[in-house]
């Protein structure tokens, strides 16, 4: 049998994270709030249904949540970085080969023949092992496997498994909106649902494509009617990548799986320091420097990071050995970054993992790694990108600082005043990363 | 059930499954007689490796930390237990579970049918398991540490 794709997606993950060391918080609405106890990031299906949205400041949602009692948590990154590992590498046991696309979704190849039994298999044992649910989309192609699983999450009547290698996929892809598809933009969407009115060009095309008139000039609405969009039309108004896009809706695998790890580029900022430090407070505030300028040189250059290590280390030049320490940590980021704040917070996540007390400090420094061009990234279907507000207000910011000077609009975080501190009203144990913190359960 | 032997071995710290450092100490299989350059080094055989020695399966390993005295004999306050999710509950296993929204460590002891959760201390009454209360086994424990300083 040949290769099938399959993309397995973490169902409401980070809700599902603290479901997982508090089951009583089963079927209970929950919310987890960004950075700062911001935005509503992730909703459990009960806080959907409330009308809770994504992305929602919390002081909007702050009502639903109190009329309601919604448990709200803010990210604990360190605990769902933990278990997306584990689901992850507990999938790799049961398929030839997987591909890492986001902290909570992964693509894989099944064999055929028996995709829909493995898929099964991978579903308990995740759940069982990690108490995590996931929804597994099965296709002949990437974009179908996406599919699949967006059916998968929305039909529960399929138990978590969709496989659209058969010959019911048109009647999946009759019913799928063509917003939905994976890589289809909001604007494409409005584009193709306009049926291409605010395009002059399109009637001579849909005349070149040789189709019978009854079928021109139509809405596209579903992903059925855009796989059977003529080829030259694709390529005229979404660009190769659409007609890749659309050649993968019809069952033809244009996008590999790309189980190798880009090679490693990086850029490094450190600095030894002018006095001793020994604060963690000090050093988080060089090394929030250290990140800012490390994101104004991944802006300037259009890149993005996705891999941040932190380092200290005591001077190279102490004799004595019991006053000698140096300490490396490392972080996969959700997805490529040159958001300043982002790299920032993860930074400091870093720092409390390897900072000790009672050492003098002499330099310090931070690494970007697993860089990608901005380009690309916003090319590729692969890859998510920064929010568009924050880039512009990055943006603003580099303007500024180019114009006035360096670090004239900066972080807090890199000092003045020490009253910077993330905001985490709410943080769950650091359940699986933290002896201090691990699950406490009552012998009574 | 404990399987950390304290006559022989104490256990002062476990990492984390996942932890890339290993806990190492090397296994000699002669003895080492002082004042004479022995040989030893020839006989190193292999490491005792506390990870792989407490967790079977490393991506369903999970630590907890015990509050209360209800299992008092083998298992006390403050202790570390490390659980197993991916282990199928068998009779007179100590399990934790999560009961009435409340996570607890008990012993798990199937008679007739009958699911009871059970405390080694006698002063605990067991908790019958029956239709009306919902139960979740979280996962089995497999053994249990204690700082003995």
């Amino acid at each position: 049998m040949e290769n099938l794709f399959g993309l397995i997606d973490c169902n409401n993950f980070y809700v599902s994270c603290e479901r997982a060391f508090r089951p009583a918080l089963e079927g209970r609405p929950i919310v987890v709030l960004s950075n700062n106890d911001g935005n509503v990031v992730a909703r459990s299906n009960e806080s959907k249904a409330l009308g809770i949205t994504m992305g929602m400041p919390f002081f909007k949602a702050r009502p639903i949540i109190e009329r309601h009692g919604v448990t709200w948590f803010s990210s604990n990154y360190a605990l769902y970085g933990d278990l997306s590992r584990r689901v992850f590498d507990t999938i790799d046991g049961f398929v030839p080969a997987l591909e890492h696309y986001s902290i909570d979704e992964a693509f894989v190849h099944f064999d055929g023949g028996h995709q829909t039994e493995d898929a099964r298999d991978i579903r308990s044992t995740v759940r069982k092992w990690t108490g995590i649910p996931v929804s597994v989309g099965i296709g002949p192609t990437k974009v179908l496997a996406k599919v699949a699983s967006a059916i998968a999450k929305r039909r529960p009547e399929y138990g978590g498994v969709v496989d659209l290698s058969g010959p019911d996929v048109d009647r999946h892809l009759a019913d799928f909106d063509v917003a939905d598809v994976w890589g289809i933009g909001p604007r494409y969407a409005r584009f193709l649902k306009s049926g291409g009115e605010d395009n002059g060009e399109q009637p001579d095309l849909w005349e070149a494509s040789g189709l019978p008139p009854v079928l021109r000039k139509q809405k596209i609405e579903t992903a059925l009617e855009l796989s059977r969009c003529p080829d030259a039309w694709v390529r005229k108004h979404l660009t190769i990548r659409g007609l890749r896009l659309v050649w993968e809706l019809r069952g033809i695998s244009c996008l590999p799986l790309e189980v190798f790890e880009k090679p490693r580029k990086g850029l490094c900022c450190s600095r030894s320091f002018g006095r001793p430090v020994t604060t963690i407070e000090d050093l988080g505030e060089a090394l929030a420097m250290y990140c800012a300028r490390g994101g104004e040189k991944l802006r300037r250059q259009r890149l993005a990071a996705s891999h941040l290590t932190v380092f200290v280390s005591t001077s190279r030049f102490q004799q004595n050995p019991k006053e000698v320490y140096s300490g490396a940590a490392s972080w996969q980021l959700p997805f490529p970054t040159s958001y300043t704040p982002a790299i920032i917070a993860a930074a400091r996540e870093l720092l409390a993992r390897i900072y000790k007390p009672g050492f003098i400090y002499h330099k310090a420094g931070v690494f970007l790694t697993d860089i990608v061009a901005d380009a690309e990234r916003q090319q590729s279907l692969l890859l998510r990108i920064d929010d568009e507000r924050r880039i512009r207000l990055m943006e603003a910011i580099d303007g500024i600082n180019r114009k006035y000077g360096r670090h004239m609009v900066r972080p807090l975080a890199m000092g003045y005043d020490r009253s910077w501190e993330m905001r985490r009203g709410r943080l769950s144990g650091r359940y699986t990363t933290r002896l201090e913190e691990v699950l406490k359960v009552r012998a009574c | 059930m404990m399987r950390v032997r304290t006559d022989e071995l104490r256990v002062t710290s476990v990492s984390l499954p996942e932890a890339s450092e290993r806990f190492r100490l090397p296994l000699y299989l002669c003895r080492v007689s002082a004042g004479f350059p022995s040989p030893a080094g020839d006989y190193v055989e292999s490491n005792i490796d506390l990870n792989e020695w407490l967790i079977g399966n490393k991506l369903a390993t999970y630590i907890v930390r015990v509050e209360g005295d209800s299992m008092a004999g083998e298992i006390h306050s403050g202790d570390r237990l490390i659980v197993d999710r991916s282990l199928e509950p068998r009779n007179r296993d100590v399990v934790v579970a999560c009961i009435d929204g409340e996570m607890i460590v008990k012993r798990l002891l199937v008679e007739d049918g009958r699911c009871l959760l059970a405390a080694d201390n006698p002063e605990y009454p067991p908790v019958e398991i029956d239709g009306d209360r919902e139960l979740i086994i979280w996962g089995v424990v497999t053994h249990g540490i204690r700082r003995l300083r």
